[in-house]
């Protein structure tokens, strides 16, 4: 599972509404909420709208962040965060619900440019915007940024290396090598101050969404210090660093004159001081938003189990919490290759006989997930809810046609299978527990085997020899998207050509010419609303194969204080966009 | 926790000391029957021996328990657990009623319930039990057979041989076992030699336990086999032409037992709570076999909306770690004829 925290919106509001017969209609005044927002609220609309500027806006975070550089991060946190002080070339829409999935310029002038065979993309840049000391931003900049992130042995090495992947460069090897750092560096041009020529290998239809990372804020070479740049990183947004940072000291962020808002299509620039407070426990944090001390938790993750558990209870207190989707699809992969599970009539009857509901207890009911029927999450275009091939939506087995199916695939009295499992994560081993009861209603006797999530992804399930050996028929998984589109979430799960020897994550091993040659095709177009109907009819192609038993869409618990102003759940991030935020606290 | 590290040396000093006081009327008892007088003595000990002894009944017939109170220790109670909080609702026909602060104990489920999906805990512990007690004592029997004989024939041969097992037991002592251990659970399949799921999770843990652990008992027997084969006896066994097996197995070694068993007992926690180490970090046998150290780590969790769910398998394990800890520590008293009688 790609490491960075990012999905897609709030779809599952209604259905968590359904828990309580009090949590406010998700329109306007729902509640007893200090400020008359309602439960969800903050997932489908701006709560607090506000344009007042001033106050401190309080952020802490219960470990230290990951690096204050936006090109050496892999936490979304980070990428939503560093926005105050580092733009990017193009960034997310700051815009709740799916509007918030749509690409903006940033830094550019425009949307880039590609040329006919998809190789080629060419960005300008907004000209006149500055760095905090009033020096220009220009294009080489930019394109060192992608240097040092990507390229060489002595790449920063927390972040992806999407650049280093799709450019069409073989021989460079970093900017910390000879004197000038950016020679034979030949895949980006930069033929004036403003203007960037991408050279890709091959055409890549979610190239925009790699322009969107943080990597691509600029970096004046001569500021750079490697990894101990993050302690002072050079703004060119709307904030800057007051004094230079220290790991787990904090992080105090002041206003950057130099930064023009005409300029600038996402940033509010509401606070006056934004402050960010390291190492705080996480009962603390939750303590703190609640009694009005603090006013976001940065990593986003939402609530930790103890506060959850308090205040789902309270009818009350239900009016500050949203409850948005992770981003995470948690599934069982149905091996294609192990018998009997070669047969897809053995597949279908493991998708009929397995009850949703009891994979959604593992995550805490209706507030923890929502019921799967498909392989892309909601918010993802192309998604399409009303596929539910196996009629899983209800929560329970049915058992009926499972066994007509077991029949069809000659094993009229079940079979017996493994299913793996990360055994040191609870949720999943609840999980993979009630699965185990709902096969066995039917006959099919399913083994639990448990690896150590250190090893599960690489050597055990992400290994199509050793699931071959163990006959791991079954495994219990779970996938994010690193940008909301179809292609970034499904390709490398469910694409023939992505099965690898190790680290695979078509677990399923799904190799099928119809999928692969969609997969092949979609790259070359252009079209969004073409793009996502290709996407919908790979993800039916899959539910008929059987080779993904849809689990659980994860959600977030996430408590929003009510001195918190422009608040709304971005689907890009899978937090609050940042960017827009504002504070009554004054302090 | 000490060893006996003297404890047989004395104990072969007591007799020939006895008969030259002339002190005939102890001649007669041997150094077991000493130690079992001392040791009916000593209450707390017959304390810990006793609950050993219980622990060793429940877990021989746990299904016979679980078959009387009704509930088998897979069987799902999802019906008493609240979905949103994962924990025992006070009121299972009230969604609404609040988590049950004690996790729903009650005559029916006599330690409660677990979050999520309900299985009866008092179930689970009994069988637990069964999982963490036969990996203990397999690992500690693993453990004494080869720490026994290498440290007696080190011990006894001393020279080269006594340089390289030395230096072996060095090298076991100083290894980085937790990781050891997580790289092979990853690197053997679950079928090999023979033995396949469980059989073969137990096996390997016993092995990584037994494996590692046995230096702690070799260096005890070795410095007791250094003194033990200066002594006349062993002597005499050698003018006599007695071979080195002879000596090492006839002679020496029926004076090693009284440590080698009193260091056994107090391994055996040790090697409890190592399970549950190894249960914890995921390498332990498989889901949804109850263990103690697997219980533990899952209750982590939940610890919020079921703090019963951390402390019951804790309590378990404290409790069963401190009896052996009592036994042993009695066991080694009694043998040890230093202390008062």
């Amino acid at each position: 599972m790609n490491k960075r925290v990012m999905g897609f919106a709030a779809f599952g509001a209604a259905a968590a509404l359904m828990l309580t017969a009090c949590g406010g209609d998700g329109g306007e005044g729902g509640g007893g909420g200090g400020n008359g927002a309602s439960f969800d609220q903050g997932s489908t609309e701006i709560v607090n709208p506000s344009d007042a500027t001033g106050g401190t806006l309080r952020y802490a975070i219960s470990s230290n962040m990951e690096s204050t550089d936006p090109g050496n991060t892999y936490y979304g946190y980070v990428w939503n965060f560093s926005r105050y002080y580092a733009r990017t070339l193009l960034t997310y829409a700051a815009a709740p619900g799916q509007a918030g999935t749509e690409l903006v310029p940033d830094l550019a002038a425009e949307m880039p440019e590609v040329n006919d065979d998809g190789t080629e993309w060419t960005v300008k840049l907004q000209e006149g915007l500055k760095y905090e000391d009033g020096s220009e931003i220009v294009a080489e900049d930019v394109k060192y940024a992608i240097a040092r992130s990507n390229f060489g042995d002595q790449a920063l090495p927390n972040g992806p290396k999407y650049f280093q992947q799709l450019l069409d460069e073989d021989d460079y090897d970093g900017p910390y090598g000879g004197d000038d750092p950016l020679e034979g560096f030949d895949a980006i041009e930069t033929p004036d101050d403003h203007t960037l020529v991408f050279h890709l290998k091959e055409p890549f239809a979610d190239f925009l969404y790699v322009l969107a990372q943080p990597q691509t804020a600029p970096v004046p070479a001569d500021a750079d210090k490697g990894e101990q740049y993050q302690s002072r990183v050079v703004s060119s947004g709307p904030y800057k660093f007051e004094d230079d940072y220290t790991p787990g000291n904090g992080l105090v962020l002041v206003r950057n004159e130099e930064w023009d808002p005409d300029t600038d299509p996402i940033r509010t620039a509401l606070p006056d001081r934004i402050t960010v407070e390291e190492g705080v426990d996480q009962n603390e944090i939750d303590q703190r938003l609640v009694n009005g001390e603090l006013d976001v938790d940065l990593a986003g993750t939402g609530l930790g189990p103890a506060m959850k558990g308090q205040l789902v209870g309270d009818e009350d207190a239900r009016n500050n919490l949203d409850n948005p989707t992770t981003g995470a699809h948690f599934y069982v992969n149905i091996n294609t290759k192990v018998e009997p599970l070669d047969n897809l009539a053995c597949r279908q009857a493991v998708q009929y006989a397995v009850g949703r509901e009891g994979i959604q207890r593992a995550y805490g009911g209706d507030l923890g997930g929502q019921i799967a029927t498909q392989v892309l999450p909601p918010d993802i275009p192309g998604a399409d809810p009303e596929l539910d091939l196996y009629e899983a939506a209800s929560g329970k087995p049915n058992a009926d046609k499972a066994k007509e199916k077991l029949e069809e695939c000659g094993h009229p009295d079940g079979f017996d299978v493994n299913i793996g499992v990360r055994s040191d994560r609870p949720a999943e081993v609840d999980a993979v527990e009630a699965i185990q009861q709902s096969l066995a209603e039917v006959g099919i006797n399913a083994q639990v085997k448990g690896y150590p999530s250190d090893t599960y992804t690489n050597t055990q399930a992400g290994s199509p020899d050793f699931v071959a050996e163990n006959k791991l028929g079954l495994t219990y998984y779970g996938w994010m998207a690193d940008w909301p589109s179809g292609y970034g979430y499904m390709s490398s799960i469910l694409d023939g050509d992505a099965i690898k020897e190790a680290g695979n994550s078509n677990i399923s091993e799904l190799d099928d010419p119809e999928i692969n040659k969609l997969f092949d095709e979609v790259i070359s177009v252009e079209d969004p609303e073409e793009q996502a109907r290709i996407y919908a009819e790979i993800d039916r192609l899959v539910m008929e194969n059987a080779a993904i038993l849809p689990g659980v869409f994860q959600k977030s618990v996430i408590y929003r204080p009510d001195n918190l102003t422009n608040v709304f759940f971005n689907p890009s991030w899978h937090m609050y966009d940042y960017m827009t935020l504002g504070t009554t606290e004054t302090e | 926790m000490t060893a006996p590290l003297d404890a047989p040396e004395s104990a072969q000093h007591a007799e020939p000391e006895a008969i030259a006081r002339g002190r005939r009327d102890t001649e007669s008892r041997s150094l077991t029957q000493i130690a079992w007088r001392r040791l009916r003595q000593d209450r707390v000990a017959l304390g810990g021996g006793a609950f050993v002894a219980l622990l060793i009944l429940v877990a021989v017939f746990a299904p016979l328990l679980t078959a009387w109170f009704g509930h088998p220790p897979n069987q799902f109670h999802q019906d008493l657990i609240d979905p949103a909080t994962q924990g025992v609702l006070k009121d299972p026909d009230d969604p609404w009623s609040g988590i049950d602060p004690t996790g729903g104990m009650s005559a029916e489920h006599l330690l409660g319930l677990e979050p999520v999906n309900g299985r009866d805990l008092f179930s689970r512990i009994v069988y637990g039990a069964r999982i963490s007690l036969l990996v203990a004592f397999l690992s500690t029997l693993l453990c004494v057979v080869i720490g026994t004989v290498l440290g007696i024939v080190a011990g006894y041969l001393g020279g080269w041989v006594d340089t390289v097992i030395s230096r072996a037991m060095d090298i076991f002592l100083a290894f980085p076992l937790l990781l050891f251990a997580i790289a092979l659970a990853g690197v053997i399949p679950d079928d090999a030699f023979g033995l396949s799921d469980n059989a073969l999770r137990i096996a390997v843990l016993v092995f990584i336990i037994g494996f590692f652990s046995w230096p702690y008992i070799g260096r005890i027997v070795r410095g007791q086999t250094l003194s033990l084969r200066e002594r006349e006896f062993v002597e005499a066994a050698r003018s006599m032409g007695a071979g080195t097996g002879y000596i090492l197995f006839r002679e020496i070694l029926p004076n090693l037992v009284a440590p080698i068993l009193v260091y056994a007992t107090l391994l055996i926690p040790t090697n409890i709570l190592f399970e549950a180490a190894l249960s914890f970090l995921g390498v332990g046998v498989n889901p949804p076999t109850p263990t103690w150290g697997g219980m533990l780590s899952e209750s982590l969790a939940y610890y919020t909306v079921a703090p019963h769910f951390v402390i019951i398998p804790g309590l378990a394990i404290f409790v069963t770690v401190l009896a052996f800890n009592l036994f042993g520590d009695g066991l080694r008293d009694a043998f040890d004829p230093r202390s008062s009688d």
